[in-house]
């Protein structure tokens, strides 16, 4: 395998950089930001050299590795700290460096105002870093690092404004349900050390038809749920919407672009234990088809913009999720949505960002209405997000959500009809919900009732919007030109290349119906949200609208099904462990006081009877001695 | 006649001796007592002395002797100065050393 010195730079420069934004405090504040969003570029710069590079050479010599150092030796356990580049993961190393200088170029202008702009940069910075290292770890211990130190960078930047109570708790919230999955990562690696006796991709990729069944389950099944909390899928996805606390640019970098594809990632990459493991695999549809309607349905109800496309996201992932269930024929498609998701949804969170800075900071869709003529680029460029997520042709999401419900479908059986419905009325949704941001927002009456209207945004922020919509009308068709993304990626997740042998509906069918999904969507939100809003939510509501707005009660079934239990639990214990515990250790302090107490009355003072004392003692003495030797 | 007699000859002074100890209260008979108990353990060791044929016995003997009369002098040092603070060489008088 051939080894390469770069890629250690692509992890150490952004590392460097948020450490030196750090540690050398006001001082770099006015340079902060520049020399953040430079390593930035070096880091992408750095990506397309190796992406050429490895284009250049023959499939199986594609992948790179560099070995850092020997991080843990220990008897049979040999992990090395090193770096693996292969197909998979320079897709992510190009989207990470990529939407990330953009969104760091997008933040220099966003967050201008922000007395703290060098530390959010400092946190951005880590997060590419870390994100980075998540990627391109040749073993699962050293994704673990990466994986640990986004779910810091996305805890420190959903709290990046601390000094507001709720917005500190969406953090700590969003850091407890990763943590659920960190678990569950962690247990999958105890595993397949214990199995396999290595944790490295490559060597359990070598041994994965060793394994018992009952053994490879269990990985898989612990897999999919760390995949679950990072990605915000069911039923670890209530901690998403909260996210959205974070500024912008993180919504879309971290909460729509990378970090929470990583469980996409986690999964495709484990694709030798899932292609093994039928009911992991079996879990994972069941989870992504059920996230993918979840994430849907609540987009539907949501007035706030930023929340309403945190829902399309969970949505989108669920797609991912419920295409990487697919087996070897999946992944890629799985990647493909990643991708040119990365770039549609990024696009349309910095379209947010940008009505918000027009709005001063207004979320509430219905005090929108009539944007569109007051900022016209960002209307165009979120329109094309718009065009490209509802999967109307060409723009990127039809390709990719296309090939997802076409998967779905010659899945086989009831399951290929059942998966294949749930795709197309995700789409459905999906359009409905979509078209109902872009009226509310964009068209329609003015409400918000102030004086000054919104100015376009200045061009520092809409040169990364345009950029990204550049990716958002041609990614898809560029990926899936002649199967490209496909074929490069077949080595690393189909490497026996497998294919459905009978096709349930021709693809040209599969896409007419996509498009009539979609059509009955549009109509159906038009229908809906034409003619003049007013800036109030409605009150009288359908119970199935209220509980949408109420996330379809996520919180509260978190709350009375785990919360209150553990608080339960937690009391039970505390009584236990003041009585039990605490009791024994008590009594024994009470034993001796009282022993102590009574004993002290010997000490009379009196000579004679201290006298007694020894005579008797050693007429004892004598008496127990006469009686043991004799 | 028996070396017997010397053994139990001692073991009845030891007796006066303790019970003296136990049951008098001037600190001056206390204190004759237990010269007395102690001069019952000369006794045994010279006899046991005598029965086993070896010098050893004898020799403790002196030894004790001679501590003895160390301790007479520190003990009576002590009564005299109790006396000279309290007036009195009663041992129940001197019970200070309670709770």
């Amino acid at each position: 395998m051939t080894t390469s010195s770069n890629l250690l730079w692509l992890i150490a420069l952004p590392l460097f950089s948020s450490a030196i934004l750090i540690l050398s405090g006001k001082r770099a504040n006015s340079w902060g930001h520049v020399l953040a969003t430079i390593v930035s570029a070096s880091s992408f710069t750095i990506g397309v050299v190796e992406f050429f590079a490895m284009h250049g050479r023959s499939d199986a010599n594609r992948a790179v590795t560099q070995k850092i150092f020997t991080w843990i030796s220990v008897g049979s356990l040999n992990v090395d700290a090193s770096l693996m580049l292969d197909q998979l993961s320079i897709c992510f190393v190009l989207l990470i460096t990529g939407v990330g200088t953009l969104i760091h170029v997008y933040s220099i202008s966003y967050m201008s105002h922000d007395h703290d702009r060098r530390r959010f940069f400092a946190y951005l910075n880590f997060f590419i870093a870390s994100m980075l290292l998540l990627v391109l770890g040749d073993s699962y211990l050293n994704l673990y690092v990466g994986w640990e130190g986004v779910g810091l960078a996305s805890y420190l930047l959903i709290g990046f404004w601390n000094q507001k109570p709720a917005y500190a708790t969406a953090a700590k919230k969003a850091f407890i349900a990763n943590r659920i999955g960190d678990v569950g990562l962690s247990i999958a690696i105890m595993i397949a050390f214990a199995t396999f006796g290595d944790v490295s991709f490559a060597g359990i990729k070598e041994h994965a038809d060793e394994a018992s069944s009952t053994q490879l389950t269990a990985i898989g099944l612990m897999l999919l749920l760390a995949a679950c909390g990072k990605s915000a899928q069911f039923p670890l996805q209530s901690w998403l919407g909260d996210a959205m606390a974070g500024p912008t640019p993180v919504s879309a970098l971290i909460h729509a672009a990378t970090m929470v594809t990583a469980g996409v990632y986690l999964i495709t990459r484990s694709n030798f234990i899932f292609d093994e493991a039928p009911i992991a695999q079996l879990m994972v549809l069941v989870v992504g088809g059920i996230t993918l309607l979840f994430g849907a349905v609540i987009g539907m109800a949501k007035d706030d913009i930023k929340k309403a496309l945190a829902a399309s996201t969970m949505s989108q992932i669920g797609y991912m999720i419920l295409a990487t269930g697919l087996g070897p024929i999946g992944y890629a498609f799985a990647i493909m949505h990643l991708l040119t998701h990365g770039f549609f949804k990024a696009s349309m969170f910095l379209g947010a960002g940008s009505v918000m800075h027009g709005m001063k900071d207004e979320v509430n869709m219905r005090k929108f209405g009539g944007i569109g003529k007051f900022m016209p680029f960002t209307a165009l460029t979120f329109g094309l997000g718009y065009l490209a997520i509802i999967g109307v042709p060409p723009f990127s999401g039809f390709y990719s959500k296309d090939k997802i419900t076409e998967t779905a479908f010659n899945a086989g059986g009831i399951k290929g009809i059942a998966l294949g419905m749930a795709t197309l009325l995700g789409a459905v949704i999906t359009a409905f919900y979509m078209t109902r941001v872009v009226i509310l927002t964009f068209f329609g009456n003015e409400r918000w009732g102030h004086k000054d209207e919104p100015a376009e945004s200045p061009a520092l922020m809409l040169i990364p919007i345009g950029l990204l919509s550049i990716g958002s009308i041609a990614a898809g068709f560029i990926f899936s030109k002649g199967d490209g993304l496909v074929n490069w990626l077949q080595p690393v997740v189909n490497p026996l290349k497998e294919h459905h042998a009978e096709e349930f509906l021709p693809p040209i069918i599969v896409s007419l119906m996509t498009l009539v999904a979609v059509m009955i969507g549009l109509t159906v939100a038009i229908l809906k949200y034409r003619g003049d809003q007013v800036a109030q939510a409605p009150e009288k509501v359908s119970v199935l609208v209220s509980a949408a707005r109420r996330d379809l009660f996520q919180d509260e079934f978190n709350e009375a099904a785990f919360m209150r239990p553990g608080q339960s639990l937690i009391k039970i214990l505390l009584n236990l462990d003041y009585i039990l515990i605490d009791g024994l250790v008590r009594s024994v302090a009470a034993t001796s006081l009282s022993a102590g107490v009574r004993l002290r009355t010997l000490q009379t003072g009196y000579v004679r009877s201290y006298a007694l004392m020894m005579v008797i003692g050693a007429l004892a003495l004598v008496t127990t001695i006469w009686v043991v030797t004799a | 006649m028996s070396l017997d007699n010397y053994l139990y000859l001692s073991a009845i002074l030891f007796t006066i001796g303790a019970v003296g100890v136990v049951v008098r209260r001037n600190a001056i008979v206390v204190f004759m007592c237990v010269e007395l108990m102690l001069n019952a353990a000369n006794l045994t060791l010279v006899t046991f002395s005598r029965i086993n044929g070896t010098l050893d016995g004898q020799v403790i003997a002196f030894f004790t002797m001679v501590v003895a009369a160390c301790e007479v002098v520190v003990g009576l040092a002590i009564i005299v100065t109790i006396y000279r603070s309290r007036r009195s060489v009663s041992v129940d008088d001197a019970s200070l050393l309670k709770q």
